[in-house]
């Protein structure tokens, strides 16, 4: 096997899309918001229970490629207990690391998303449910894309 | 009737050199990720041969010159060869005359143009569009801005559960008296199916009902004769039959369009420009505003040629057989599902390995060196249809081999074992 597919599909991010964590609807949740990929038909809801200014609990739902899902998976993991300030410091610190392969040692296991900066094409895969969740924690409900939609 | 093959008998297929015509395309000749590159994308476009490349150089570094306007050498060059090509796509499609045949950038423009001249001179509120269940886009959304724009209705012929062909027991009951056109898919960019658009065309006709084929995926792998199959339009897209990206054309019978307003209105397509009101050109030119591309439709013309001398029924042959032994090879893979018809389809095969998404097999099929398409073709409400956000496809032309096939299945295999499946 390559070493480039190794680095993208790497066993944590096979693992997550094979048996993804959090995978559920929230019926409790405080703030809800939804990622699709018009290109390619992923579509993710990401649920935030928001205590205050923490992400008490989070969870999501949907469909995708082994990237999109993994991503989503471990997002839910790595922003439970976190503030809003540090969702937003994180999606920045995750999009740097998606786009350049530059991963920051505080993003723990999210570290496995560096190898997607080889491929261009599925950048947005790994970042889709982070808009989700970068909008649900703002309180912002509505749907984020990949693409700009035109009046 | 003036037959392609007349000048060029078809040669039997046991006789065709398809490794010689496949050293035609420089571009087949590469390594991708340091292995051989295996082109199976040719449904998105195909790849050009060198004569269609030397021919763009040729034009601009020997006749290049605006046309129609100029009375100096290269504008006649470039007009000549620019109506000669509008000859030669007539004689493509046994179109009746070449003033039927109105260039445009593709298949998708030549849709619009009759969505927009001839629907919105004769749909009104309540009027049927018929379509059906698996067309691209491009046939569907320029219906949609006309019925909202006419308040005419949308209907379509559905497709059957097993093998997702045209459900022609249902055609009856979809085309009613309040049907003005029906425009069809001829081959299926995402199922590979062959509809029977002679058959459909003709009772369109009987209840004096306009129709339109989609020839994107037809006309460069299989032999087509408006006349046989009796449409009122048909639209061809170049650059899936080895001409650039850009050159298209529409075929309208000349009844038709001499009877539709203009589609963009400028320069060409005018007969005398007042202040205030215009008159138009004759037909095709009435369709044609501005300075057309030029290139485009002379290397189209090679790009005809080209095809017409390999022989469109030994291309379409060629084709169908390898699909059928991609089918039937990937049929055996386990956990691989596959879509449209089991038999008889054309040379393309639309699947699915377990649950991994397209997005994932094309990804790691890539850097084996082939290059696959994932995602929904273009035809989001038939992948809903189909149940599946999307699918992997492998789609093939004359240069393509049955080893190339047998890399896809190895590569498949890979793709299995990677997601552990
Ligand atoms: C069936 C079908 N119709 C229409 C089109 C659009 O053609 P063009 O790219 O020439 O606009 C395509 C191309 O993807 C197609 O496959």
């Amino acid at each position: 096997m390559f070493d480039d597919l190794t680095d993208l599909y790497q066993q944590v991010i096979l693992e997550h899309a094979k048996s993804p964590r959090n995978f559920r609807v929230m019926e409790d949740a405080t703030c809800v918001a939804n990622g699709t990929n018009p290109l390619c038909g992923d579509n993710y809801t990401v649920y935030l229970k928001m205590d205050g200014d923490v992400v008490k609990d989070a969870s999501f739902q949907g469909s995708g490629c082994a990237i999109s899902k993994a991503s989503a998976s471990l997002l839910t993991a790595a922003i439970k207990g976190k503030t809003r300030a540090d969702v937003e410091l994180l999606f920045d610190k995750v999009q740097n690391m998606v786009t350049t392969g530059e991963a920051d040692e505080s993003v723990g296991k999210l570290a496995a998303f560096a190898g997607v900066h080889k491929f261009p094409a599925r950048v947005k895969c790994a970042i889709l449910s982070w808009h989700a969740a970068k909008s649900a924690a703002q309180g912002i409900a509505e749907t984020v894309s990949t693409e700009e939609p035109a009046e | 009737m003036e037959s392609v093959s007349e000048s060029t008998p078809p040669a039997r297929e046991t006789a065709i050199d398809w490794a010689a015509y496949r050293k035609d395309f420089p571009i087949l000749d590469q390594q991708v990720h340091g292995h051989p590159l295996v082109y199976l994308d040719n449904a998105a476009t195909s790849q050009k041969p060198r004569a269609v490349i030397d021919s763009l150089v040729r034009y601009y570094e020997r006749d290049n010159a605006n046309v129609h306007r100029g009375i100096h050498e290269l504008s006649n060059r470039s007009t000549d060869a620019f109506e000669a090509a509008r000859k030669r796509a007539a004689r493509f499609i046994n179109a009746p005359a070449p003033e039927e045949i109105v260039f445009t950038r593709g298949a998708t423009e030549a849709i619009n143009l009759v969505a927009s001249a001839w629907g919105n001179a004769n749909l009104k509120a309540g009027d049927v569009i018929l379509l059906t269940e698996m067309e691209h886009h491009s046939n569907i959304v320029p219906w949609q801005l006309l019925a909202e724009k006419t308040g005419a209705i949308l209907r379509y012929l559905p497709i059957t559960a097993d093998e997702h062909i045209l459900d022609l027991s249902k055609l009856d009951e979809v085309l009613t008296d309040d049907v003005k056109l029906f425009s069809m898919v001829h081959i299926s960019n995402a199922l590979g199916v062959v509809n029977p658009v002679a058959e459909l065309c003709e009772a369109a006709r009987k209840k004096g009902v306009v129709t339109l084929v989609d020839a994107a995926q037809s006309a460069g792998h299989c032999p087509l004769d408006v006349q046989e199959i009796g449409c009122d339009f048909l639209v061809v897209s170049g650059h899936k039959m080895c001409a650039p990206t850009g050159i298209g054309f529409l075929f309208g019978r000349a009844e038709r369009l001499n009877r539709m307003p203009p589609y963009h209105g400028g320069g060409e397509m005018i007969a005398t420009v007042d202040y205030f009101k215009s008159t138009w050109n004759q037909i095709p030119h009435k369709f044609e505003a501005g300075t057309p591309d030029i290139s485009g439709p002379i290397a189209l013309h090679v790009a005809m040629d080209y095809l017409d001398k390999i022989g469109r029924e030994n291309l379409f042959k060629h084709d169908k057989e390898l699909s059928q032994y991609a089918y039937d090879r990937l049929a055996e893979v386990s956990g691989c599902r596959l879509y449209g018809p089991k038999q008889g389809r054309a040379g393309l095969v639309s699947f699915m390995l377990d649950d991994v998404h397209a997005h994932d097999v094309v990804t790691i099929a890539d850097r084996y060196g082939v290059a696959l398409r994932g995602g929904h073709h273009c035809t989001q409400p038939l992948m809903k249809k189909l149940g599946v956000p999307s699918t992997a496809r492998a789609s093939f032309y004359f240069y393509n081999t049955h080893a190339e096939v047998d890399r896809l299945i190895d590569v498949v295999h890979e793709i299995k074992k990677f997601f552990g499946s």
